[in-house]
C-alpha cells in the first residue's frame, strides 16, 4: 500500500542519549537506529500508517524489559510494545521520538502441565506454536485469530483477540490464568494464579485488551483444552442475508452453540471461489457455515439438528462434510476471503464492528447504500454467531482520494454497529485507526474513566499514548470536524 | 420512576463523597456474611430492579441490579436457558448486582466459566455519582477498557452497579450425575484427568470420601460419557448440586470457620488441619479448620493459589488473602481512579481500598 507516510524529524540528540543509555545494559545489537534497521518496524497490519521509530529494542528476556522501561521511564521516553506485528488498528504503531519494544525474541513455551492443562509461555510465542506443542498431549489453545500462524500471544493479550471458535471457546480473557507484567517503571507483578480466580480485582480482564497502555506482558499462562474427538460441519446457501440470519438465529433458538458459525455475502463467495474452489454456490445471496464439535455423539445428534434447521429456515442448498479433508476444504474458503478478496483490488479496508445479529439485515443494506455512495464496493464476512461483522472495502491507495473515501465509508460503518447498539470494534481494537470512532462510542465521562485507569498504570503516559483512548480535546475536535466538513484539516499535525 | 432512582443514588453518593462518609452498599443481603465487614451508611439498591431486556437467540439479557437472580432464572428457564456460571443464592433474596459484585460462581464454573466470563456490559454510579456505561449487549467488544469485568468481583468498592448485560446459555437437554467412593486424593486425579479429555462434565464434587460428576449434553453423549467414567446413578441430583451451590450442605454447617481456597487444580493437599469439600474439578477446596489464617494461606500460596476466609472469620484475620505491596498499590491506583473520596464498601475488600 502507498499511503501516506507519517515523519516527524528525528530528534538525533535525544536518539543518541536514548542508545547510550539502552546500551548501558543490552548489547549493541539489540538496540537499533539506524533508519534501514528501523524502518521495517514502521508498521503493523494496518500498515496505511506509518512512522519510523526513533530507537527499536529487542530484549530477550524478562530483566531486560524491565531496565529498558525502567530507562525509558527514568527519561520520559515513550515506548511502544510489539509483538509480531500482525495487528490490523495500528496498536504498534511506533512514535518518531519513541522507543519501540519487540518482544519477538521472548519465543519460548516455558512450560506445558499436561495434568492442570495449562502452557507458561513468553509473549513472542506464536499462537499456533502453543497448540502444535499442545497437540502430542491431546490439548489445545482454543482462541484462533485468523492470523494464529504468525501473531504472537503476548499481541493477543494486549488485543483480547478472538476467532473463529469463540462463540463457544471464549477470547483471549477466557483463556488466560495469569500474567506477569512489567510496569512502566519495570517492576515486575504477577495478575491471576493457578487457580481459576485471584485476589482483589480481576486485573487480569483489565490488561486484557488494553493495547498495551498498562503495561507489557512478559509472561503468559494459558488453559488448554482437550481436543475435540469429532468436528463436522455444515455448508447452508440462502438466497438472501435476511434468511441466512435468521437461520442463525433459529440455530440459537434451538439452544445449539456452534463451534463456529460464519457467514459470507455473494461478493465474498465470488471473490473467493474462483480462487479456493472450496465449493461455495455462487449463486447465493450468502451462505453459512455451521460447525459442531464435541464427542462422536454429541457432534452426531448435533449435526443432524442443525442440517434440519437449515432446511427449516429455507436454505436452498445444505451439504455437511464427511470427513476431515472435506471439513477443511468448506473452511478453506472462509480462511482465504481476505486474501481472496485481496486479489479483485489492490487494497482493501477490513473494519471489525459487533451488532445484535437482529441487525443484521439492515446493516448490510445499509452497507450496500454506502457502496454507492462511495463508489467503493465491499464485501462481508461475518462472524454470524457472535454478531462480528468483518467488511471488506475494496479500493486502490494509488488512485488519489480513494483512501481518504475507504476512511470515511469504514468510520460510517462503524457509526451504524454504535446506533444499532453494536460497538465499533469486535476483536481487532481501536488503535490508531478507530480511535476519532471512540468519541461517538463513548462520552466524555467514560473515556475520563478511561483516562483515569490509565493513569493508575502510567502516571506520565508513556506506553503506548495516542492509542485506543483519545484525549476529551481530540474528540472535541472531531466534533467540530465532523459538523463541518468530511476530511481532517491539517492531517500533518499530531492530535492528542 | 427508574431514572429518579438513580438520580436518588447518584445524589446519595455525592453528598456522601463531599462529606467523605462511607457508603455501605446492599442489594439482597444475602451475602452479608462475605468479605470484611460492612461499614457506612446503607445504600440501598434493591428498588432498581426488573428485566430490561432479553433476547434469548441473541443469547444476551439485561437487568437492574436489584433484580433477583430467581426471577432472571424463572424468565431464562421459560425460554429454555440459563446463567451457565450457576450463581449461589446462599440463604435467598440474593440479586443481579450482588452476584456480580461479589463474583461468586457456582459448580458449574471450572467447565463454563466464571460470572465475569458472562458479564458483557455494565451500567454503574461511580464514586462520584457520574453514571457511566461500558462494554454493551454483544459478544465481543475491545471498545476501551474492560470495566465491566474489573467491576465483577469489586466488592462494591468501585461503583454501584445499575444495569448488567450477561451472555446466555442453553439449558442442556439432559443431564445426569454420577458418584463413587474414591479418597480425596484419586478423586482429584480423576478430575482433573476427565477435564483433558473431551467428556461433556458440567461439575465435580468430593465431599465426604465420595466424588460425584456432573454430566449435560446431548443426551447421547451423556449416556455414553456416563458409560466411560462408571459409577452410581444420583437420585437427587439437582438438589444435590443446589446445596452444595448454596452452601446448605452439612459440610458447611457448625461454628469452624470455612475457607475458600483456589488453588492450582492439581495441588496436593493443602496440608491443613480440617475437613476438605472439593469443586471445580479441584481448583477449588473448602475449609473448616481453627487452624491459624497465615499457615492456610501459605499453604494455598505453595499451589500458587489464595485463601478467603469465607464464612465465621475471625475479627483478626482479614478475608481476603493479603496481596503483594506492589499490587496493593496498583489496587489503591485503581481505587482512586474510580472512587476518589473513598467512600464506597470501604474495607470490605481490603481495609485499605
Amino acid at each position: 500500500m502507498n499511503a501516506p507516510v507519517q515523519t516527524i524529524p528525528v530528534d538525533y540528540e535525544r536518539q543518541r542519549a536514548v542508545c547510550a543509555a539502552l546500551r548501558a545494559f543490552m548489547p549493541e545489537h539489540s538496540v537499533l537506529f539506524e533508519r534501514e534497521d528501523v524502518t521495517p518496524y514502521e508498521c503493523d497490519g494496518l500498515s496505511a500508517y506509518r512512522q519510523v521509530p526513533m530507537v527499536v529494542t529487542l530484549p530477550e528476556n524478562e530483566q531486560q524489559v524491565c531496565e529498558i522501561l525502567e530507562a525509558c521511564c527514568l527519561m520520559r521516553v515513550p515506548v511502544v510494545a510489539r509483538g509480531a506485528g500482525t495487528g490490523l488498528s495500528g496498536g504498534a504503531l511506533p512514535m518518531g521520538n519513541g522507543v519501540l519494544l519487540s518482544l519477538a525474541r521472548l519465543m519460548n513455551i516455558l512450560d506445558i502441565d499436561p495434568a492442570a492443562r495449562t502452557a507458561r509461555v513468553q509473549p513472542g510465542v506464536r499462537n499456533l506454536a502453543i497448540s502444535e506443542a499442545a497437540a502430542p498431549l491431546g490439548l489445545y489453545y482454543a482462541p484462533d485469530p485468523s492470523s494464529q500462524i504468525a501473531c504472537s500471544i503476548g499481541g493477543n493479550v494486549a488485543e483480547n483477540s478472538g476467532g473463529v471458535h469463540c462463540l463457544k471457546y471464549g477470547l483471549t480473557v477466557h483463556n488466560i490464568l495469569k500474567l506477569r507484567v512489567a510496569t512502566i517503571e519495570g517492576e515486575i507483578i504477577e495478575i491471576g494464579g493457578g487457580g481459576l480466580d485471584a485476589a482483589g480485582y480481576d486485573l487480569l480482564a483489565l490488561m486484557t485488551g488494553s493495547e498495551g497502555l498498562l503495561g507489557v506482558v512478559t509472561e503468559i499462562t494459558v488453559k488448554l483444552l482437550p481436543r475435540p474427538e469429532s468436528a463436522r460441519v455444515v455448508l447452508a446457501a440462502f438466497d438472501d442475508v435476511a434468511t441466512a440470519g435468521q437461520a442463525v438465529a433459529n440455530v440459537i433458538a434451538a439452544g445449539i452453540i456452534p463451534a463456529g458459525m460464519e457467514m459470507m455475502d455473494q461478493p465474498a463467495i465470488l471473490a473467493v471461489e474462483p480462487f479456493v474452489h472450496a465449493g461455495y454456490p455462487t449463486d447465493a445471496a450468502g451462505i453459512l457455515l455451521c460447525e459442531s464439535d464435541g464427542t462422536h455423539e454429541e457432534v452426531a445428534d448435533e449435526i443432524r439438528r442443525i442440517e434440519d434447521i437449515m432446511t427449516a429456515s429455507g436454505a436452498h442448498l445444505v451439504r455437511t462434510s464427511h470427513d476431515e479433508a472435506e471439513r477443511l476444504k468448506f473452511w478453506a474458503g472462509r480462511k482465504a476471503a481476505f486474501p481472496a478478496v485481496g486479489r479483485l483490488s489492490p487494497d482493501y479496508y477490513c473494519m471489525d464492528g459487533t451488532i445484535p445479529r437482529k441487525r443484521l439485515a439492515e446493516v448490510l443494506r445499509g452497507i450496500a447504500a454506502m457502496e454507492k455512495k462511495y463508489a467503493l464496493r465491499c464485501a462481508n464476512v461475518f462472524h454470524a454467531g457472535d454478531g462480528n461483522l468483518h467488511p471488506l472495502i475494496l479500493y486502490d491507495a494509488n488512485d488519489p482520494g480513494q483512501l481518504e473515501r475507504t476512511e470515511a465509508f469504514g468510520a460510517e460503518i462503524l457509526k451504524l454497529c454504535i446506533d444499532v447498539g453494536g460497538t465499533i470494534t469486535g476483536e481487532h481494537g481501536v488503535g490508531v485507526e478507530k480511535i476519532d470512532s471512540m468519541c461517538i462510542q463513548f462520552r466524555s465521562a467514560e473515556l475520563e474513566t478511561f483516562h483515569a485507569l490509565k493513569h493508575a498504570f502510567d502516571e506520565h503516559g508513556l506506553l503506548n499514548p495516542g492509542k485506543a483512548v483519545p484525549t476529551l480535546h481530540r474528540c472535541a475536535e472531531f466534533g467540530r470536524m465532523h459538523v463541518h466538513a468530511g476530511a481532517e484539516k491539517f492531517p500533518e499535525l499530531p492530535r492528542f | 420512576m427508574a431514572d429518579a432512582l438513580i438520580q436518588q443514588f447518584a445524589e446519595t453518593i455525592r453528598a456522601a463523597a463531599d462529606a467523605k462518609r462511607p457508603l455501605c452498599i446492599r442489594g439482597g443481603g444475602s451475602k452479608d456474611f462475605y468479605g470484611n465487614t460492612p461499614a457506612g451508611d446503607p445504600l440501598a439498591v434493591s428498588a432498581y430492579r426488573g428485566i430490561i431486556a432479553y433476547e434469548p437467540t441473541e443469547l444476551v439479557i439485561t437487568a437492574r441490579a436489584g433484580t433477583p437472580l430467581a426471577e432472571i432464572e424463572a424468565a431464562m428457564r421459560e425460554q429454555g436457558q440459563m446463567l451457565g456460571f450457576e450463581p449461589p443464592h446462599f440463604s435467598g433474596g440474593a440479586t443481579l448486582g450482588g452476584c456480580v459484585a461479589a463474583g461468586l460462581s457456582g459448580p458449574r464454573r471450572a467447565y463454563a466459566g466464571a460470572v465475569r466470563d458472562f458479564v458483557l456490559g455494565v451500567r454503574m454510579l461511580d464514586g462520584r455519582g457520574t453514571d457511566l456505561s461500558f462494554g454493551g449487549q454483544v459478544m465481543k467488544n475491545v471498545a476501551g477498557y474492560d470495566v465491566s469485568r474489573l467491576l465483577t468481583g469489586s466488592l462494591g468498592t468501585l461503583g454501584v452497579i445499575l444495569e448488567v448485560s450477561l451472555k446466555t446459555l442453553p439449558l442442556p437437554p439432559a443431564e445426569l450425575t454420577l458418584c463413587c467412593e474414591q479418597p480425596r486424593t484419586e478423586a482429584i486425579a480423576l478430575m482433573n484427568g476427565w477435564a483433558g479429555t473431551p467428556l461433556p462434565v458440567t461439575a465435580t464434587c468430593h465431599v465426604e470420601k465420595r466424588l460425584y460428576v456432573r454430566l449435560a449434553g446431548a443426551e447421547s453423549a451423556v449416556k455414553a460419557a456416563a458409560r466411560k467414567i462408571g459409577g452410581e446413578e444420583v437420585n437427587n441430583a439437582a438438589e444435590f448440586w443446589r446445596n452444595i451451590r448454596d452452601q446448605r450442605d452439612v459440610f458447611f454447617s457448625g461454628d469452624t470457620p470455612v475457607w475458600r481456597l483456589s488453588l492450582t487444580p492439581t495441588a496436593p493437599g493443602p496440608d491443613v488441619p480440617g475437613p476438605q469439600l472439593v469443586e471445580w474439578g479441584g481448583a477449588l477446596r473448602w475449609l473448616k479448620s481453627d487452624a491459624d489464617a497465615t499457615h492456610i494461606r501459605n499453604a494455598a500460596r505453595k499451589a500458587d493459589g489464595h485463601a478467603t476466609l469465607f464464612r465465621r472469620g475471625h475479627s483478626h484475620a482479614g478475608a481476603f488473602h493479603p496481596l503483594p505491596e506492589a499490587l496493593m498499590q496498583l489496587h489503591k491506583r485503581v481505587k482512586q481512579a474510580m472512587d476518589p473520596a473513598g467512600i464506597l464498601n470501604r474495607g470490605r475488600m481490603y481495609s485499605d481500598l
